[in-house]
């Protein structure tokens, strides 16, 4: 027994040695200086060239629109060949640092993109964007990707990533239900969209349907929309991102939590919402197990091929109706600080904006608007369909000036450690809607270092 | 008289002469030993590289702040306060020794009642039927249980069903979805999976028991409860032990199960350490803090199991 003890003493012993020696070697990671690297300046459009060239792509699984893209762009550029890896988008989540330091790809899917420009791991394209004449497109669509070198607040400064299309989100509707409570248009105020829930509820129709499971509270799509509701979208933009002293506990936010909750005691949403993940939402909606479900346009081509004719969409109305603010954001993709073939990437995402196939490809299999400038030509869509829907939706977000980013978007953790865990008690009764606001406010504060 | 002497006067030397006698073998040992070493060499250094040294970058990382890419300033034991002052972050400590109850508890209690009723009928079909269908839950990836449980309890699963079957509807619920009963839910899905173990453990324990024993006992008047607490379960002293530390490790260190079943949620309710380290060092990029609560993890899983081993072996 003592020799046993003894030797397990050794072990330890070295073990701590060991660790003491590490430790004393100095701390993890890089040091270095944060870049001030303004981005090449090209003084002329950037190509792809003559000669065979592999860029390499990082993807997101699931999601056909990348990689509709690049097989189109290969078609027309012959010479040019992908070599695509895709995951999940938690994984890239994940990932991003480490791949975009390790082995950057020339093009790649991204997450929020703040704690990533902090490292200096992408690509400023304020030279692309200046000879491409990206600065021309209207600001909105970029604002959410620009942010000043080395870090700080988002919505303005250089430009770090670009989008393939941009998506909106809002009310999905099923319309044989709502024949039955006879809504016959999209509601135009609050009060009318309450009155639906109602009506939905009294015919024993699960009013919405929602998920709020796992590490994804999907209550957050509901709640930012009546954010919307009551307030402007102005300062939950500046929260999201990071403007000094944004709050996200304000009075109109806290009537649109008040709000969600009273859709929640009124007995609106799935009694197992709390154990319902995204796939779970999507497959009771096209079974036609809800009236309603705030999602995104990114589900408009896979509604008008299982249900068509069968599902519209709307813009959560305000108190008092008029103009509609909801979150629409780009689908990010950015190019890696050491890329190798960064200027034909840059090439391949000027092209996703602006050549004809291509803006039909974002709008058909994307379901998407296509990014680029306001007077581009919009591709055909068949009247009566939810794609048509959602891009009519998206030109109104475009005259009012309603696009926000998305609250979960604020920080790296902030949906998954927060807003998640919060909605989640809200929606069991374990929290009240001041409660939940005071406490995402003070993780967003311990998480941005206030 | 002289025999005697000479007896005593030898005995030092004889305490002196054993070192010596011993040293030449050892110098014989020292020999073969680095052939040893050569032999055990690529085991070591695959042990140290895999090991050893993540181990002990952990406990590096623990004291730097960092976001696993930029710079890493020294922050000392700041991470390991934050462990135990965070309540998001000891509420997962909490939580994993709530979890012993369903992983350790009901596996070893419920593994020794089902070991010694199959003991009993041992020669029937019934007990061959009944061993694989306990052990099943070992051969199943637990990722797969996972997703298989998380439809049983689900709103309209077959859990609910049943109770609603029976009449009782009222206690009809998302299970892992209420704030009340998704760690109690997690523990039933670990102890469904830890129970077959034990069980066969045990079983294997028990058919080292000398059947004396048992006939001694019968003939002394013991009834089948007296014989299972008398005999059976102090002679199975050490499976037990291996039982608890084998679960034990399982409850503090449970990750894939909570990770398919409920991620944590909902707000935290199922949140574990081993989950916690994940979040922390890969969505919150808190690589310090996770490395900080995975060193308290391992200790903490050394001082529950330790005592476990020294009270299970203290008799052999």
């Amino acid at each position: 027994m003592r020799r046993h003890s003894s030797h397990r003493g050794t072990v330890i012993g070295v073990i701590m040695l060991a660790a003491a020696l590490v430790a004393a070697c100095g701390g993890p990671g890089s040091d270095g200086p944060q870049s001030t690297d303004a981005g090449t300046a090209p003084t002329e459009k950037p190509t792809c060239g003559k000669d065979p060239v592999t860029l390499s792509g990082y993807f997101e699984t699931g999601f056909p629109t990348p990689k509709a893209l690049t097989d189109e762009f290969s078609k027309q550029f012959t010479n040019v060949k992908w070599d695509i890896r895709e995951d999940q988008f938690a994984v890239i989540t994940q990932n991003a640092p480490r791949v975009l330091a390790d082995d950057p790809p020339d093009l790649m899917r991204l997450p929020q993109v703040s704690e990533l420009v902090g490292d200096n791991l992408l690509k400023n394209l304020d030279g692309y964007a200046k000879v491409f004449g990206w600065d021309k497109w209207p600001a909105s669509q970029l604002e959410q990707l620009r942010m000043e070198p080395g870090g700080g607040a988002r919505g303005e400064g250089s430009l770090f990533a670009m989008g393939l299309n941009f998506s909106v989100t809002g009310v999905f509707y099923n319309k044989t239900l709502a024949e039955r409570i006879g809504m016959t248009a999209p509601p135009t105020t609050l009060a009318e969209f309450d009155d639906l829930l109602a009506k939905a509820k009294q015919a024993n129709i699960t009013p919405i349907v929602q998920f709020n499971g796992g590490a994804t509270g999907g209550f957050a799509f509901p709640l930012q929309n009546l954010m919307a509701a009551y307030g402007e979208p102005g300062p939950i933009n500046d929260w999201i991102f990071q403007k000094p002293d944004a709050t996200i506990d304000t009075a109109a936010n806290k009537k649109a939590a008040g709000h969600l909750e009273d859709w929640i005691k009124a007995g609106y949403f799935d009694r197992d919402a709390n154990a319902m993940d995204y796939a779970k939402m999507m497959s009771k909606f096209l079974a036609g197990d809800g009236l309603f479900m705030f999602n995104g346009d990114w589900e408009s081509g896979n509604l008008d091929k299982q249900l068509a004719g069968e599902v519209g969409f709307f813009p959560l109305p305000t108190e008092k109706g008029g103009k509609v603010a909801t979150m629409s954001a780009p689908l990010t993709f950015g190019i890696a600080a050491n890329a190798e073939h960064a200027d034909c990437a840059a090439f391949f995402l000027d092209w996703v904006a602006t050549n004809a196939d291509a803006r039909e490809i974002a709008v058909e299999v994307g379901g998407s608007h296509p990014m680029g400038p306001a007077d581009a030509p919009m591709p055909a869509v068949a009247k009566g369909t939810v794609t048509a829907e959602t891009l009519d939706v998206g030109a109104r977000l475009a005259e009012d000036n309603g696009a926000m980013d998305f609250i979960a978007n604020a920080t790296g953790s902030i949906y998954a450690k927060s807003w998640t865990p919060q909605l989640q008690k809200l929606f069991a009764g374990e929290q009240t809607p001041d409660g939940l606001l005071e406490a995402v406010q003070s993780d967003y504060e311990s998480q941005v270092g206030r | 008289m002289p025999e005697l002497v000479s007896e005593l006067t030898t005995v030092p030397d004889r305490a002196e002469a054993r070192p010596r006698a011993a040293k030449a073998p050892r110098r014989a040992r020292r020999r073969g030993g680095w052939v040893a070493w050569l032999f055990a060499a690529p085991a070591i250094a695959a042990y140290a590289l895999f090991v050893l040294v993540p181990m002990a970058r952990t406990v590096q990382y623990s004291f730097y702040e960092w976001d696993g890419i930029g710079a890493s300033p020294w922050v000392g034991l700041d991470n390991y306060v934050r462990v135990f002052t965070d309540p998001e972050l000891s509420g997962t400590i909490v939580n994993a020794f709530e979890l012993i109850v369903f992983f350790s508890g009901i596996p070893v209690l419920l593994g020794l009642a089902i070991a010694a009723t199959i003991r009993r009928i041992a020669t029937s079909r019934l007990a061959v039927v009944a061993r694989t269908v306990l052990f099943i839950p070992q051969v199943v990836p637990l990722v797969a249980a996972g997703i298989a449980w998380s439809w049983l309890l689900s709103s309209d699963g077959l859990v609910n069903q049943l109770l609603a079957a029976i009449g009782l509807d009222g206690v009809t619920r998302a299970w892992l979805g209420d704030f009340a009963t998704a760690l109690p839910a997690v523990g039933v899905i670990g102890a469904w999976v830890l129970l077959g173990l034990c069980t066969l453990l045990l079983l294997s324990g028990m058919s080292k028991i000398d059947p004396a024993l048992y006939e001694a006992a019968r003939l002394d008047g013991a009834g089948t409860l007296r014989e299972f607490f008398s005999i059976t379960v102090p002679s199975l002293r050490q499976e037990i032990g291996v039982c608890v530390t084998v679960t034990v490790i399982a409850a503090l260190a449970s990750f894939d199960i909570i990770y398919i079943a409920t991620q944590g949620g909902p707000g935290n309710t199922t949140m574990v350490p081993g989950l916690e380290i994940y979040y922390q060092a890969f969505v919150e990029r808190q690589v310090g803090v996770a490395s900080a609560l995975a060193v308290v993890l391992v200790l903490l899983v050394l001082a529950c199991v330790l005592p476990v081993q020294r009270l299970t072996r203290e008799e052999s």
